[in-house]
């Protein structure tokens, strides 16, 4: 190997020896911006502090606070509610328009863009806009998004399928115009219908597109924050008989927002132990997700 | 983007990349040629939302500007984390006069409105925390006791001219300190109460203020305004029931038990309940307002109050600059909520704006920080400015008051009025509670039931109990 390149080491000494400087900076931000702060991050968990330079080790009971915590599990069932039925509206939408602006429509270009637009406004404002929009048409019924969270939860959903829905448009459009030419041609060839092609053709040769966008919109799903506190912040909530509240459209992130400057210095550790659980969480069933999807995939 | 595309497999990734660039690339060029107009929607957009953090930073360097001219004395210096930005300029400006004056380096740094507990967690982390910083209420003597100076016998604990204004913890340290009070009630304007035919002196109780409000709103329409102002359940003016007139119930409590609270109690009666339910209901009852649309708010109720569309405004001292060139005769009358004997009744007095010094900085700068208060609350020029900021300032050495609202409370007293003290102050959890006590409000105003009434009455009460642990679990 050495005799067929001399030339190289030429190049690779010096790679070899100054490789660190190049890496260095990038390593540098990545341990200072990440690393450290989420090291930091589970060890508060296991602290109670209120200011992070006087945390006193307390070792597990914050966890055992959070996973005891009802308004944690109510959250936690909502935001997966929530993740499943936006997984899937978004895809299945988003893969609709897709499919019909690559079918050669006039003014596609002009769509697509209009669909992919709601993504550049930022969530907060989202939120605001669509409550304001929710409440001018619920208003003429007497009620108001804040007042059920039936309302609360699908004017979610509304508003998320609106922002997310030309994000993910543009990944399949991606997809589907890198589906060969010549397979569609032998399909229709060989009498394939539409619906045929549709199923058997080009939904296996976008599986890698369908990766992407599943994977997206579910972690999405589960780290959702800004919409939800702008279009409900958890109202309505239902007063318990005693005295306790259940806060119907709050999500994980929002929960874990909460409980960090809701209450008293005790409870910013267990805020802590939740958002580690909910990194648990959202990493493991991401991952989950992208195996089961990859095995779908195929190879041409 | 990047974590996903590295997952998958085959010769399609590469492709797909480039696919999704190209296509993107496409979008915003559209993007730029098709909407210009929307883009730039959307930039003000995004400088709204900018603006709250961009304007404490800007405090920030001009504050920093301030002090870094001035040579370092070797003395202490003093770091000011302030509540109200309402004042941050005047404060500024002292600061700037008060380092010319002495050599003395001090900061001012204005938290964002309703940040200030996320901004003095993180400032108090710094290597230079506040020196000085505001406790206003028990919950933040909790918090950040711990980290407040003992005031008793300081300079400007001597300044003061009543201790009705201090808090203190269990064991007796003097934690913070009153720089300000506030008083809330019912702003009425005389002028629509007299046009309806009516006089401010038939109001002397829960059955007069009933009368009058109810006989303006049965001829709201041919008198062109109604009695009360918006009541909105938004995060804008909810506060004025949940957190205000709450309190008339916690004061009653208080005066009932004959004591008042020092400490948050762990539970409460709710005794007086029937009587925040007087006044509640008399106010979105008789209002502009059809009480089914309060949730959503977006109703201006000051202006409502202002453009004399409405008599009565449910508000606070703070208002009186606001309303008193609109409404000049503008004037405040007590919670009357048919308890007896509240004839004798005066206003909701009391604050948030507590002064407290940093335990944990330099005795230099703890001492610079003391030196500094005095001569806000006793050099003739710089009381002058905070009292026309601040309204009122509880000193011995400060300015009366310009502020009518502040005025009618100190009359009130004098006539042998009841204050009404904020025990509301000693709400547990208070953002918490309130948002519960909100999202119960909101469905007792679409159906005033008695079911709805009584999962407030819950929130109210038994929230209580139940915030009170939360936020005392260890």
């Amino acid at each position: 190997m050495e005799k067929r390149k001399p030339k190289l080491k030429i190049f690779k000494n010096p790679i070899r020896r100054w490789g660190w400087l190049f890496l260095g900076p990038m390593a540098a931000a990545f341990i200072i911006g990440f690393v450290w702060p989420f090291i930091q991050g589970i060890y508060l968990s296991m602290c109670q502090f209120k200011t992070i330079s006087n945390a006193k080790f307390i070792g597990f009971s914050n966890y055992v606070k959070a996973i005891t915590d009802p308004s944690f599990l109510h959250s936690f069932w909502y935001t997966a509610l929530f993740a499943i039925v936006s997984l899937v509206l978004i895809n299945v939408l988003a893969f609709t328009v897709a499919y019909f602006l690559t079918q050669g429509i006039k003014g596609s270009n002009l769509f697509r863009t209009v669909f992919f637009m709601p993504n550049l406004i930022g969530g907060i404002v989202l939120g605001y806009i669509w409550s304001m929009i929710f409440d001018g048409i619920l208003t003429h019924f007497g009620t108001s998004i804040l007042m059920d969270s039936t309302f609360g939860f699908w004017g979610l959903i509304i508003l998320m399928c609106w922002q997310q829905v030309g994000y993910m448009m543009i990944i399949y459009i991606a997809g589907l115009q890198a589906v060969p030419e010549d397979i569609l041609e032998a399909a229709k060839i060989d009498g394939a219908t539409k619906t045929q092609t549709l199923f058997r053709v080009i939904i296996p040769n976008v599986m890698p597109s369908i990766t992407i966008c599943t994977f997206l919109s579910l972690t999405n799903g589960f780290k959702l924050f800004d919409q939800n506190l702008a279009l409900t912040g958890g109202q309505p909530f239902i007063i318990q008989p005693d005295g306790s509240s259940i806060k119907t459209t709050e999500m994980l992130a929002l929960n874990i927002f909460n409980t960090f400057y809701g209450s008293n210095s005790a409870s910013s550790g267990q805020a802590q132990a939740k958002a580690v659980l909910f990194f648990i969480l959202v990493a493991s069933i991401g991952l989950i997700q992208l195996g089961i999807t990859r095995k779908r995939e195929v190879q041409q | 983007m990047i974590l996903p595309l590295a997952h998958i497999s085959g010769a399609l990734r590469i492709n797909i990349l480039e696919k999704v660039i190209n296509v993107k690339k496409e979008i915003f060029k559209r993007v730029a040629a098709v909407s210009m107009a929307t883009l730039m929607a959307g930039a003000v957009f995004a400088g709204c939302g900018n603006n709250a953090s961009s304007s404490s930073t800007d405090s920030k360097t001009d504050s920093s500007a301030a002090s870094s001219d001035t040579k370092s004395t070797g003395t202490g210096k003093v770091y000011w984390l302030n509540f109200k930005p309402e004042i941050d300029e005047t404060l500024q400006e002292l600061a700037k006069t008060y380092t010319e004056k002495t050599g003395v380096d001090v900061k001012v740094t204005t938290a964002a409105s309703g940040t200030y507990s996320q901004t003095l967690t993180s400032e108090m982390d710094k290597s230079n925390p506040p020196t000085l910083f505001v406790i206003g209420n028990q919950q933040g003597v909790k918090d950040w006791g711990d980290y407040a100076l003992d005031l008793k016998d300081t300079a400007i604990a001597k300044e003061l001219s009543t201790d009705a204004y201090n808090l203190t913890d269990e064991n007796g340290k003097l934690v913070s300190i009153g720089y300000c009070y506030e008083c809330y009630g019912i702003i009425a304007n005389p002028e629509l109460v007299e046009k309806a035919g009516y006089k401010m002196d038939d109001i002397k109780n829960f059955e007069g203020l009933k009368k009058v409000a109810e006989g303006i709103h049965s001829k709201a329409d041919e008198l062109g305004f109604d009695a009360f102002s918006s009541s909105d359940m938004d995060d804008s003016s909810s506060w004025r029931f949940t957190g205000h007139m709450a309190n008339l119930e916690y004061f009653y409590e208080e005066k009932a038990a004959g004591k008042t609270w020092t400490e948050c109690p762990a539970t409460i009666t709710g005794e007086f309940m029937p009587n925040f339910k007087n006044l509640y209901d008399l106010c979105i009852n008789n209002s502009l307002t059809d009480p089914k649309d309060l949730a959503t708010g977006g109703h201006d109720a000051e202006n409502e109050f202002k453009t004399q569309k409405a008599a009565f405004f449910v508000n606070g001292s703070w208002e009186y600059a606001a309303v008193s060139e609109a409404v000049p005769k503008a004037t405040m009358i007590p919670y009357y909520c048919g308890v007896d004997g509240e004839e004798k009744a005066g206003l909701n007095c009391g604050t948030e704006n507590c002064w407290a010094v940093n335990s944990k900085v330099s005795e230099d700068d703890q001492k610079a920080t003391i030196d500094f208060m005095v001569w806000l609350v006793s050099d003739a020029d710089a009381s002058k400015k905070m009292v026309d900021q601040l309204g009122i300032m509880p000193y011995k050495n400060a300015p009366k008051s310009s502020n009518g609202f502040l005025n009618d409370a100190d009359t009130y007293t004098n006539n042998g009025c009841y204050v009404m003290d904020w025990a509301t102050n000693y709400q547990p959890n208070v953002d918490e509670y309130r948002a519960a006590l909100v999202s119960a409000l909101n469905a007792y105003n679409a159906d005033q039931s008695d079911a709805n009434w009584d999962a407030v009455k819950s929130a109210f009460v038994d929230g209580w109990a139940t915030q009170y642990k939360a936020a005392n679990a260890q």
